[in-house]
């Protein structure tokens, strides 16, 4: 374990904030572990919430505004939001250790699960009772997501007349209706969707 | 199962550069995921898909677990694990470095331009995805009102997704849906 602690590093770069660090100290390799395999065991239907109870509200490694920052970093980068948010928070709080181990942890444990999970629906995935249950359960999902959408297009809408509607609208088209392929969509929408956002700042 | 290192390739290759446009989570690809898994290599049908995103929404853990399920239906344990650090590893070296840069570019305003056209992008890509789980899976009235009904209670109150998923599984078992 050759982990410095760098919790301070990423706060004092910026030299934005005033030296307001999270409440508690750094928390040893071990605990971070211990924490992040919890996160992960909890976090039924998203990660999220848990991590925040966890980081901000139980132990205090982060405070609310620096979890925001972070989060919001890693929704704008690619890939899963939560892997790329325990990479960061894992870095900020025990270097490249902390972000080695947040990542096994976050993500070691449900993939036992499901593993185990994915062996049982190779052998029963034709009983029809298990049919029901699960296209019962994925009718629900794609509820569950139809409902996140409409609380994060809630900012959009309120903005008044701007493009970002226009943007989401175009978006779901190509890639939900038409099925067009991703990369070929996104070349397309996210430079124009940039430079709109880009001239509308001006 | 085919198990052959061709087939562990293609999903190590796929994997990592579709994790590269999961603009949004792991969420905002499934419509891509589906378009390949089902339509272009044939791994699976529509219903697999389906049944394999409902397991990993009721796993605890990340979304992007879906993966790992993919790479086991295509290639076993191996591909269950090439799968998942395909989609995750590259994407998380983006974000142990680019956690660094980004900071100091907080209030650069083609930063900020970036971030605001990023957003609704991926709320169009959850979108999608929502529709194209919905399409899989509400094939008949009953699984569309519940779909309907977990939107508007997801929408409207804050309850645990866990209590939604198992009035669904229920209401599946019993033969309703």
């Amino acid at each position: 374990m050759s982990g410095t602690p760098r919790s301070a590093t990423p706060t004092s770069e910026a030299s934005l904030s005033p030296a307001s660090g999270p409440a508690a100290k750094p928390p040893t390799v071990i605990a971070l572990f211990v924490s992040i395999v919890l996160i992960s065991l909890c976090g039924f239907g998203g990660v999220l919430a848990w991590s925040r109870r966890m980081i901000v509200d139980l132990r205090q490694w982060m405070t609310a505004e620096e979890f925001n920052e972070a989060y919001a970093l890693c929704q704008f980068l690619p890939g899963p939001n939560v892997v790329n948010f325990s990479v960061v928070f894992g870095s900020r709080i025990r270097g490249p250790v902390g972000a080695v181990v947040a990542f096994i942890g976050l993500l070691a444990p449900p993939m036992a699960i499901v593993t185990v999970l994915g062996v049982l629906y190779a052998h029963f995935g034709n009983v029809a009772a298990l049919q029901r249950v699960l296209a019962a359960v994925a009718a629900a999902a794609a509820g569950l997501m139809i409902g996140t959408v409409g609380k994060m297009a809630e900012p959009l809408l309120r903005g008044g007349l701007n493009p970002g509607p226009f943007v989401a609208l175009a978006t779901f088209v190509a890639v939900g209706l038409l099925r067009w392929p991703l990369p070929w969509v996104l070349a397309v929408v996210v430079p124009a969707s940039i430079a709109i956002a880009f001239r509308a700042r001006r | 199962m085919r198990d052959d290192a061709g087939t562990l390739l293609t999903l190590a290759g796929y994997f990592a550069l579709l994790s590269l446009f999961a603009i949004g989570g792991a969420n905002a690809a499934v419509p891509e995921m589906h378009r390949l898994a089902v339509d272009v290599m044939h791994w699976m049908n529509d219903r697999q898909f389906t049944d394999l995103f409902a397991i990993a929404q009721v796993t605890p853990g990340p979304n992007v677990i879906i993966v790992t399920l993919i790479g086991y239906h295509v290639a076993g344990v191996i591909g269950a694990v090439v799968a998942t650090l395909a989609m995750c590893g590259p994407t998380a070296v983006l974000a142990y470095f680019g956690g660094r840069t980004w900071e100091r570019f907080k209030d650069a305003p083609w930063r900020v331009a970036i971030q605001a056209g990023i957003t609704p992008i991926s709320i169009g890509l959850i979108a999608a995805s929502a529709f194209v789980v919905a399409w899989a899976a509400d094939h008949n009235w009953l699984a569309f009102g519940l779909t309907v009904a977990t939107a508007a209670a997801t929408y409207l109150t804050r309850l645990s997704p866990l209590w939604f998923f198992a009035a669904a599984g229920a209401l599946g078992f019993a033969g309703f849906v």
